[in-house]
């Protein structure tokens, strides 16, 4: 039975080694941060880190992460990068329905942690992640604002992702 | 007949007559109070320090719940964090039927907001009467009422004097627009912390005592049954049926999911009803025709179609053109949900249900229970969109519950059972014809929507039942078809008729059913993305013919000062229609509505690029302005105004269900792809403010405007029209080798 190693928490489970992470850690450790979103590897919603590493916990078995280092959204809110991107897409009301922003906050935290990183990289990066409602502009706006504060030193800023709103 | 507010808040004819019997003016005043009347319903003070406000609008992402804290606490003169908006609750929270039509604003926010004007003047006596002094002496902050003396008296302590026990008929006074300090400018999304953080929020994320997990087995077809036994157990799960519904229920939802897959491995699934593949195929549809209206005055009339309006001897120049929009998927992020308690006698059901209300019975005629022994909770879910899997799952956690009284039971449907069983967005045809006269103007409007039908929700039916697996029981309950919608601006004919002034119109729309298992509803701005997509891409064509700027083209056929104002503003903003010189693969383009030619008003322009070698669209930026009456909540209308667009920005260029023998053939992400972030273009968004006009909902008003303009920037980039939704590149190219 496999050792998981969450949020620097041992959990010793009763559960198989071919289980999806995304259920021992909702179902076994009582997360909430990890969504079930196609099971499949495509929405991003189940995003954590393993060995800091992002990974779709839906489609990752328990018995290969045991005994290595997973992170949900519940330990990387409560660090620095957590703090900055969290308030960040609160500041700008960054969603709409917000069941995929768990798993972006994750991507963007990881992404945070290993400043500098080009903009470019963090859009290519935020592809692994499908919202519906459309809060897409936002949440590029959020990114832009960590990754690229100076925005006329990275081009024209025609590309994706820098709308804003006027009123 | 003109009317307008006077500055104490009483509806006064243009004449200076008071004017509050006319029934449209007070259902604008009053929202929903019309139906629900009684103060108390809408408002209480449970403790110190706190309001609490209920609504029957339940929370879609949307941000109903933070605008009708704004609206609260400016009338009541608190700050809005003394607010909390009640989740809704059949028989506790008024029933304000479904969340839908952008119209909690309008309805919601109306009775809110009367509802708390007239809270503050009841509280406001009552101290007057406490501190022996003259209403007009008190000064209002956050709770509590000071007069000139450094007296104070709190509105709990006021509250605590008894119920108001008042009905509201009449509108009260209003705080003045100019000493606003929420409505206009916003607080920020009072749900989003624990959402964006990943704390429990959603229907999954409950937890009840004892509470199992289980998941649903779908027939392979509509219609296939389970001949053979069941067995009673699969590893830890035990299996639920009843005839042909099937569901695992375990201890976990891990362990449900895998006895799920295990048990589908040994299901014998017979019969069944073919899909009909070409029902999106307008030769079809048009073969599937029930019934016609007209379309007059917004609303689908019985009687004869007018005559045909085109008059083909004077007009210098008749057009045709048939535009075609697939069947859509609402595509929720997170898979329906529910959560049942079934304790032999009664059940309670948390949902994320558009009408609790509505649902509610649904569930108790099915299960043949008493209507009041059912309660259903709102509690919230992905972004549905429209009517998706959201009743059907209260359904079937409802059915497990049932045979496993006593134990809560959470209930999901699996990725592949949201794409390939929720109702589809129908598809529709619209073929227009218009004459345009020789001096430029278009003459007369010919326009025929053939639609499948937009409204399939869960309303109590006299027989039978539209909840998914209430059809697969034993007796099953008969499937109730949608109804033709007929109403105002609605289904099908929602904005089929244009805002522009196109000399004689006609407008029918022509109501398709098959009879086949295809099951169509309501889908975010329901018929108004192919109608809008028709006209205002028409309009280019009829533009085009007549020599004339598309934009000089729309204003001359429109005087409405609010349309003209946001055409004019989103071409301001993109600097224009021109391309930058030298690039022949990019264009732009305009589209413009009036969400149901009576709410709000957006134009969009986009700027797109499409190279020829592939056939694949780039959106570079979207420029779109919008005004939605008297601001409530700038940031969030700005949310529902660009998610709109990005929503519809996807179904333009991507989206189509494609049917197989067996259903939608797309079963995940990869066979019903959508918009990804690096597909996003930059959006800049101007917000009109109307203070002198009802805020109203925006959250469809720009989806037919962004397909329009999508259109007509393709166009422009490629100099072929593409008339068929999605804007694929196998489309695309199809319409260059058209041209070759």
């Amino acid at each position: 039975m496999p050792v998981l190693y969450v949020n620097d928490g041992e959990h010793d489970l009763e559960i198989g080694s071919n289980l999806p992470l995304l259920w021992a850690l909702r179902d076994q450790i009582g997360l909430s941060s990890p969504k079930y979103g196609c099971g499949l590897e495509q929405c991003g919603a189940c995003r954590v880190l393993v060995d800091g590493v992002p990974v779709a916990s839906c489609r990752t078995r328990c018995g290969d992460v045991a005994g290595r280092p997973v992170a949900t959204l519940e330990a990387l809110r409560a660090t620095a990068e957590g703090h900055e991107v969290i308030e960040g897409l609160l500041r700008a009301n960054a969603a709409q329905c917000g069941y995929c922003l768990p798993g972006i906050a994750v991507t963007l935290i990881w992404l945070a942690m290993r400043r500098p990183v080009p903009f470019d990289e963090v859009v290519r990066a935020l592809d692994d992640h499908l919202c519906r409602c459309g809060s897409h502009p936002r949440i590029l706006r959020v990114a832009r604002r960590i990754f690229d504060p100076d925005p006329d030193a990275a081009g024209d800023g025609s590309r994706a992702g820098h709308g804003n709103g006027e009123t | 007949m003109d009317s307008a507010l006077t500055e104490d808040g009483v509806l006064a004819a243009a004449d200076g007559r008071r004017a509050i019997g006319d029934e449209s003016t007070r259902r604008r005043l009053l929202g929903s109070l019309v139906e629900h009347p009684l103060l108390d319903a809408w408002l209480a003070f449970p403790e110190e320090g706190r309001v609490t406000v209920r609504t029957g609008k339940v929370e879609l992402g949307q941000g109903i719940r933070t605008a009708l804290a704004i609206i609260a606490a400016e009338e009541l003169v608190v700050s809005p964090a003394r607010i909390d908006v009640a989740r809704t609750t059949t028989g506790s929270t008024p029933d304000e039927g479904f969340t839908a039509g952008s119209r909690s604003i309008e309805q919601s926010g109306a009775a809110v907001r009367q509802a708390c004007a007239h809270a503050y003047r009841l509280l406001r006596d009552r101290a007057a009467a406490r501190l022996e002094v003259s209403a007009d002496a008190l000064v209002a902050d956050d709770g509590v009422f000071t007069t000139s003396n450094g007296d104070t008296v709190s509105y709990f302590e006021l509250a605590a004097e008894g119920p108001f026990d008042y009905l509201v008929t009449a509108p009260a006074p209003l705080q003045p627009a100019a000493e606003h300090r929420f409505i206009g400018r916003g607080i920020p999304r009072l749900d989003l912390p624990a959402k964006i953080s990943g704390a429990p929020a959603y229907v999954p994320d409950l937890r009840l005592p004892g509470m199992r997990f289980a998941r649903v087995l779908r027939p392979p077809r509509p219609g296939a049954t389970l001949e053979t036994a069941t067995p009673a157990t699969v590893g830890s799960a035990d299996v639920v049926r009843d005839g042909s519904f099937v569901a695992v229920v375990a201890g976990s939802e891990g362990e449900a999911e895998e006895a799920a897959e295990r048990l589908a491995a040994l299901l014998d699934w017979r019969g069944g009803m073919g899909f009909p593949l070409d029902a999106a195929d307008p030769s079809y549809m048009a073969a599937h025709v029930v019934s016609s209206y007209p379309i007059i005055d917004g609303l689908a009339s019985d009687g004869p179609a007018p005559p045909d309006p085109i008059s083909h001897d004077d007009a210098a120049l008749v057009l045709h053109s048939r535009f075609t929009k697939p069947f859509l998927l609402h595509g929720s992020i997170g898979p329906s949900a529910a959560v049942a308690l079934h304790d032999g006698a009664s059940l309670t059901v948390w949902s994320h249900s558009q009408g609790v209300g509505f649902l509610g019975k649904s569930l108790a005629d099915v299960l043949g229970l008493d209507r009041g022994a059912v309660t259903v909770h709102h509690l919230d879910g992905a972004g549905c969109y429209g009517h998706n899997g959201a009743d059907d799952a209260a359904l079937d956690a409802a059915l497990v519950a049932r045979a496993c009284q006593g134990q809560p039971i959470s209930l999901r449907w699996a990725r592949a059972d949201e794409h390939r069983f929720e109702p589809l967005g129908p598809a529709m045809v619209v073929d227009l014809t218009a004459s345009l006269g020789r001096d430029g103007r278009v003459s007369s409007w010919d326009e025929d929507i053939l639609t499948y039908r937009h409204n399939a929700r869960p309303l109590p039916q006299a027989t039978g039942s539209r909840l998914l697996a209430s059809w697969s029981l034993d007796p099953p309950v008969e499937r109730s078809r949608a109804a033709p919608m007929l109403d105002f601006e609605a289904g099908g004919h929602r904005n089929g008729t244009p805002h522009y002034e196109l000399g004689a119109m006609r407008v029918v729309k022509r109501d398709v059913d098959d009879a086949s298992p295809l099951r169509t509803s309501a889908m975010r701005s329901l018929g108004a993305l192919a109608n809008v997509f028709a006209i205002e891409s028409f309009m280019d064509e009829l533009a085009s013919a007549a020599g004339a700027d598309p934009v000089a083209f729309r204003l001359g056929h429109t005087s409405d000062p609010r349309a003209r104002a946001v055409i004019e503003a989103a071409v301001e903003l993109a600097g224009g229609l021109e391309v930058p010189a030298g690039d022949d693969s990019v264009g732009r383009g305009l589209g413009f509505a009036q969400y149901e030619n009576s709410m709000a008003y957006v134009a969009v322009v986009v700027e797109l690029e499409v190279p020829a070698r592939t056939a694949q669209i780039t959106l570079r930026h979207a420029w779109i302005a919008a005004d939605a009456g008297e601001i409530i909540d700038p940031d969030g209308l700005l949310n529902q105004i660009e998610g709109g667009f990005v929503q519809a920005a996807s179904w333009t260029i991507k989206e189509k269900v494609e049917l197989g023998p067996d259903g939608p053939s797309c079963s995940d992400w990869d066979s019903y792809p959508i918009l990804r972030f690096s597909e996003i273009p930059s959006i800049h968004t101007k917000l009109i403010d109307r203070p002198d006009c009802p805020p109203v909902g925006a959250g469809e008003a720009s989806c037919g405007p962004a397909a329009g303009a999508i259109a007509n920037a393709l166009a422009q980039a490629t100099g072929v029209r593409v008339r068929d939704l999605p804007f694929r590149p196998e489309a695309i190219r199809a319409a260059f080798d058209a041209l070759d």
